[in-house]
């Protein structure tokens, strides 16, 4: 009968795709697109609009590598990755490169086999409360209820910050964000932890956000960037070049309006013509076409257009520059120098 | 098809492997046998290749690391600082606490819905059917959802039990605290010489057991019957009693009270713990009570005619002759219900409380990175539940199985 | 004897009057039913007391007061207080379709039809049996028609046993030609046929496929897995599971019941080992460690492996089912089998399984009762069915907050589905009882 059914879709589908050892670039190429696991769903980092297309802060620096590799930024598919799934999905080469909200640490730098090539988003962990409760600082949460959004290292740094203080705590773990938000509407926790970006991103969704407030604490670091598989050093200084082109052509202005006339033109910086393919061959370094940066640059703009665009300060997410903004002008974001 | 060989025909061939019964079972297995191993070596090899690529071992030496991360509902001593092998065990209490207490409501649930579904009250037997109709047919995971919503959703917060004109107030005179974070309910705090009641009441329980196993031997002996539940309770509660008020009421009560963002004190029932518990015991129940019901109806007309013929009375015609036949049809199913129950508490998972597979399959699996290891120790201990609850009530069904003389 | 004074004699029957009041009508009726006791009356009472507050509360929320013209949800609160059916209105068509591309929605649709066509030939016995052939292929049509892409993948896949029959056919003259003995050169075609199945499937069809599309390309918008969502993933995830589950499940039970001690140990333990963990943890594999099984690099579909899971899930508790139905043929049966003289594999496929089957489809059904609730766990593990898609609704600024509206939607949808079906399996029970006396 229809005994086949199961073999069909298992023949049809058994894309046979190398992983782990080869390669990365050339088989990125041999298929035609990139594949980036990002969140199932964090209001301006990773989302898709009722269309299903993707959009936000981690999926535009997405559509950049595409584009460094391509010059199309949509030469690029999505993988919706769970806080469990997302490491067997980049272990096991069901995505090239992960975009999610993922914190470097030195465990899952070594042993998990991954190597973080950048951060694109300084991050801590934050607490959100109601503005009822008139709590100013996290020291005083002793005996709240605290709602966390599990499979994150957002469990660990908060037993560590509340056995510190000698506080005591309920923790509710919560596998999404929709649910644990859901939770703390409802008032069955007093307390919301998370990263600070996220804490934001949710208070925006929020129907009065203003009711809500984010407490002055950061109890951790959380450097956010994409990683790679171990072992594959051309794929790894891909994606970490790809990042800093993207805040070099902020700190150098090239934006995605004038990135284009730059190109043709050619610029009296000498180093903003080496990013744009003007003079040396670095992309041919990298294995990638000259003008690579260009394409890079005209998906989503320089970093600090993507993060206006996405999470900045006149989207409804509101985020500061803060940390993430370039060491010239009083944050920490610095770029190796393009030469 | 197979010639009969004769025992005279001693020239073996090869074909005889296939075309003779004799050999053919052997031939099917030994290929079966070579078949499998090749699998699973096929399999193995791939898993040593894949963890070897990606540079993993295999092993289980994390079970040993601090586990850093907090668990609220503890049955055992835990912290922090513990290991993750002590956060699965704790994990492990917790599927079994909530797995035991929904098999006992699941059965009570399900035999009062069973036996009303059969009830001649139109109305009762009516609002039995839509409820085990209600409940099979939507899923269980929805269900533990809108129970858990329906806590967090409609019962007050504990903030609104505050002030002096609060919105909510406690029930029974402060024993019953419902909150939409969980119930709270008073904690006995043991005293000195608490001990003595407590070895009281457990003496009593033998007592009692004597007491019933001695009334039913004099029945058997010479047909009077003592009116055993009055005499069974009061063997049960009195000498506790007595003892209890003797001692100067060693054994008092620890309110909840509301201090800070919660309220302390007491035995506290999360929310998730609370839904968890009703979702599994209403579905579960929905699916026993037709089990209990097939089971009363298999009974034939005929052996409760025959016990009011005899001059019994409704109730002990339920108790000495339908229910002892009823058991028998009834618990096989009832026992893959007990294992479908604890199955699915581990969709506790979406609710946020801490089973086994919120620790060991959910939060250490995601900080250590272990998932072969996490899965196996996982799937081998409901293995083990699963298949122990299946020999205890084997063992019950075999006691409870029609001995034919 | 005095004649004159004849006694009275009735001509007739007195006609019979009219039952007392208190024996019919609605108030016997409800004295009988509702009110024959005391306790029986309390209960009435209370039961009255139930409905009477649920329909009090749910009936105006859900009928009076309820919107479905609203933006978001403050915008329903202000209308009105009942149920905001705003939300439903707006995302129904992602509860039936998860992100599917809209203008491709119209194949979800045949293939859904062309299911229903489909399973006529199985689930009725009055439909012709050349039906069953559609049947056979409809797997490939519905995995082109949902995922897309070009035709020639799938229709290689089918051409794979054809093939391997093909190869049968002209292996078995040639090895029998050989001086090897006929048993062994038969036992050995079989064998070389199959290898020649699965490197057709591992290999061949890449490149049948290559190089038919590079010639004739048909096929359809490819549809990623990631768009596939809400009831319709319920649907692929549970029909496919039963359907795969179904051969295997006929192979483990056989194997249950057959006296080679190996090969029942084998059946056994995957059955038992099967049952005795929560599907969730299956799903957890399926999603976290299948690839450590599979070569290195291998990589596919999400969507297939839980499907692959759920199959295995489903297979052991479908083997019980069926072994139930083996057990309850009377033992004639298999005498009068062995009796005619036909061999285990005759008897099984022209005796005993026809009748077996027959008795376990409604077991069957319920089987596929439960397992289409079950498919609701894979939200846990991040696939967008109808409970996983909530997430990106409830994530919407405008819809966040909202609960019962979208809980109840999903529920009434899952209830509506399953006790249809169940009704169906009682209806056939019913059926195939009465067939037997």
């Amino acid at each position: 009968m229809k005994v086949k059914g199961a073999i069909i879709a298992a023949a049809a589908v058994m894309a046979v795709s190398t992983a782990a050892n080869a390669a990365t670039l050339d088989d990125v190429k041999a298929k035609g697109f990139v594949q980036c696991g990002v969140s199932t769903g964090l209001a301006g980092f990773a989302f898709t609009d009722a269309n299903g297309v993707w959009d936000g802060f981690d999926v535009t620096f997405c559509r950049a590598t595409a584009a460094a590799i391509f010059g199309d930024a949509n030469a690029i598919k999505f993988t919706p990755t769970t806080g469990k799934t997302r490491f067997t999905a980049l272990a096991s080469g069901e995505v090239d490169i992960l975009y999610r909200n993922t914190t470097w640490t030195l465990s899952r730098d070594v042993d998990l086999g991954f190597t973080f090539t950048g951060v694109n988003y300084y991050d801590g962990q934050g607490f959100m409360v109601r503005k009822s409760l008139g709590v100013k600082s996290a020291k005083e949460l002793d005996g709240a209820t605290v709602c966390i959004q599990t499979g994150t290292t957002t469990e660990l740094n908060l037993a560590d910050f509340f056995r510190a203080n000698g506080m005591s705590y309920e923790p509710v773990p919560i596998e999404t964000n929709a649910e644990a938000q859901q939770k703390y509407l409802s008032n069955a926790c007093d307390v919301y932890t998370t990263d600070a970006s996220g804490l934001a991103a949710t208070r925006a969704t929020f129907e009065k956000p203003g009711e809500h407030v984010l407490l002055p604490e950061i109890i951790s670091k959380e450097p956010l960037g994409p990683l790679v598989r171990q072992g594959d050093d051309q794929w790894a200084d891909i994606s970490a070049w790809v990042l800093n082109a993207l805040i070099i052509a902020e700190e150098k202005g090239v934006t995605k309006a004038n990135v284009a006339k730059l190109a043709a033109d050619g610029s009296a910086d000498p180093e903003v013509n080496r990013l744009l393919g003007k003079e040396g061959s670095y992309g041919e370094m990298l294995g990638l076409p000259a003008d690579w940066a260009v394409h890079a640059i005209s998906a989503g703009g320089n970093y600090g257009e993507i993060f206006e665009r996405n999470v900045g300060e006149s989207t409804a997410i509101g985020l500061a520059r803060g940390l993430n903004q370039l060491w010239s002008k009083g944050g920490i974001l610095y770029a190796p120098p393009f030469r | 098809m197979a010639t009969i060989s004769t025992s005279g025909d001693t020239n073996f061939r090869i074909g005889m492997l296939i075309y003779d019964t004799r050999y053919r079972s052997y031939t099917i297995q030994i290929i079966a046998l070579i078949v499998f191993m090749l699998a699973a070596a096929w399999l193995l090899n791939n898993v040593i290749q894949n963890l070897a690529d990606l540079g993993k071992t295999f092993g289980f030496s994390f079970l040993g690391e601090t586990a850093s991360y907090d668990i609220n509902q503890r049955l055992i001593d835990y912290s922090s600082t513990s290991t993750h092998a002590r956060a699965a065990v704790v994990g492990i209490l917790n599927t079994l606490l909530v797995a035991i207490l929904g098999c006992i409501t699941a059965t009570v649930v399900g035999v009062i819905a069973g036996v009303l579904r059969l009830s001649n009250n139109w109305l009762i037997a009516r609002l039995m059917t839509i409820y085990v109709e209600g409940f099979r047919n939507i899923p269980v995971l929805i269900w533990i959802l809108i129970t858990v919503a329906v806590i967090n959703e409609t019962l007050p917060a504990p903030n609104q039990f505050r002030g002096a004109d609060p919105d909510a107030s406690p029930l029974l005179g402060g024993m019953l605290v419902l909150t939409n974070r969980g119930f709270y309910i008073p904690a006995p705090v043991m005293g000195d010489m608490s001990m003595a009641v407590v070895i009281v009441f457990l003496l009593s329980i033998g007592v009692m057991i004597g007491f019933r196993r001695w009334a039913k031997k004099r029945q058997e002996a010479t047909g009077e019957i003592l009116p055993m539940f009055p005499i069974s309770l009061a063997i049960l509660f009195l000498p506790t009693i007595l003892v209890f008020f003797l001692l100067g009421m060693p054994i008092t009560l620890e309110y909840p009270e509301l201090k800070g963002f919660n309220f302390r004190g007491g035995v506290f029932m999360r929310d998730s713990l609370i839904g968890l518990w009703l979702a599994l015991s209403l579905y579960t129940g929905a699916f026993t009570a037709e089990i209990v019901r097939s089971g009363i109806l298999a009974v034939s007309k005929g052996q409760s005619e025959a016990a009011f013929a005899l001059g019994l009375r409704p109730g002990r015609t339920m108790n000495l002759v339908i229910l002892p036949q009823a058991l028998r049809v009834i618990v096989p199913p009832l026992i893959s219900q007990y294992l479908n129950l604890t199955k699915n508490s581990s969709l506790a998972i979406a609710v946020g409380y801490m089973d086994a597979t919120g620790t060991l399959g959910g939060i250490t699996l995601n900080q250590t990175g272990r998932e072969m290891e996490c899965l196996m120790l996982l799937m081998g201990f409901y293995l083990v539940t699963s298949l122990s609850i299946s020999v205890v009530m084997n063992w019950y069904n075999e006691r409870v199985k029609l001995r034919e003389r | 004897m005095n004649d004159s004074h004849k006694p009275f004699v009735a001509a007739g029957d007195i006609p019979p009057s009219p039952p007392p009041s208190s024996v019919v009508g609605p108030v016997a009726w409800m004295r009988e039913n509702l009110f024959s006791s005391i306790p029986n009356a309390i209960m009435t009472l209370v039961g009255a007391f139930i409905i009477y507050s649920l329909l009090a509360s749910v009936i105006p929320w859900l009928f009076l007061d309820s919107v479905w013209n609203a933006t978001s949800l403050g915008n329903c609160r202000e209308i009105d207080e009942g149920a905001c059916l705003a939300v439903i209105k707006e995302r129904y068509l992602q509860f039936i379709y998860g992100f599917y591309p809209e203008e491709e929605r119209w194949r979800s649709i045949v293939a859904f039809v062309l299911m229903i066509v489909a399973v006529w030939p199985v689930l009725f016995a009055g439909a012709p049996r050349k039906m069953l052939y559609v049947s056979a292929l409809y797997p490939a049509v519905a995995y082109w028609l949902i995922w897309g892409g070009t035709i020639w993948g799938p229709v290689g896949v089918m051409l794979g046993p054809v093939i391997a029959i093909i190869a049968y056919r002209i292996l078995n003259p040639v090895l029998r030609g050989t001086s090897m003995e006929e048993g062994i050169a038969g036992i050995l075609a079989i064998l070389l046929a199959g290898l020649v199945l699965v490197l057709w499937w591992l290999f061949g069809v890449e490149v049948f496929d290559g190089i038919l599309s590079s010639v004739v390309f048909i096929g359809l918008p490819v549809v990623e897995s990631s768009k596939i969502g809400g009831f319709l993933l319920s649907l692929i995830i549970g029909v496919s599971g039963i359907a795969g589950s179904f051969p295997l499940g006929i192979a483990l039970a056989l194997g249950r019941r057959s006296n080679l001690l190996f090969i029942k140990a084998m059946s056994t333990g995957f059955i038992e080992f099967v049952r005795g963990v929560p599907l969730i943890t299956l799903l957890f594999v399926a999603s976290t460690l299948l690839n450590y099984f599979l070569p290195p690099g291998t990589s596919f579909d999400i969507i297939l492996r839980v499907v692959i899971m759920v199959t295995l899930f489903a297979a052991a508790y479908m083997a019980e089912v069926i072994r139930g139905g083996l057990a309850a043929l009377p033992k004639g049966q298999y005498e009068a089998a062995d009796a005619l003289g036909l061999d285990y594999w005759k008897s099984m496929r022209l005796i005993i399984l026809p009748q077996a089957l027959k008795i376990s489809i409604p077991g069957i059904v319920n089987t596929f009762i439960g397992l289409f609730k079950d498919t609701t766990l894979v939200s846990v593990i991040g696939l967008l069915d109808p409970v996983g898609i909530l997430n990106p609704i409830r994530a919407d600024q405008n819809w966040n907050g909202i609960v019962w509206e979208l809980y109840g939607f999903i529920a009434i949808f899952f209830f509506i589905f399953c006790f249809g079906m169940s009704r169906y399996s009682m209806y056939l029970e019913r059926k195939l009882q009465t067939g037997h006396r």
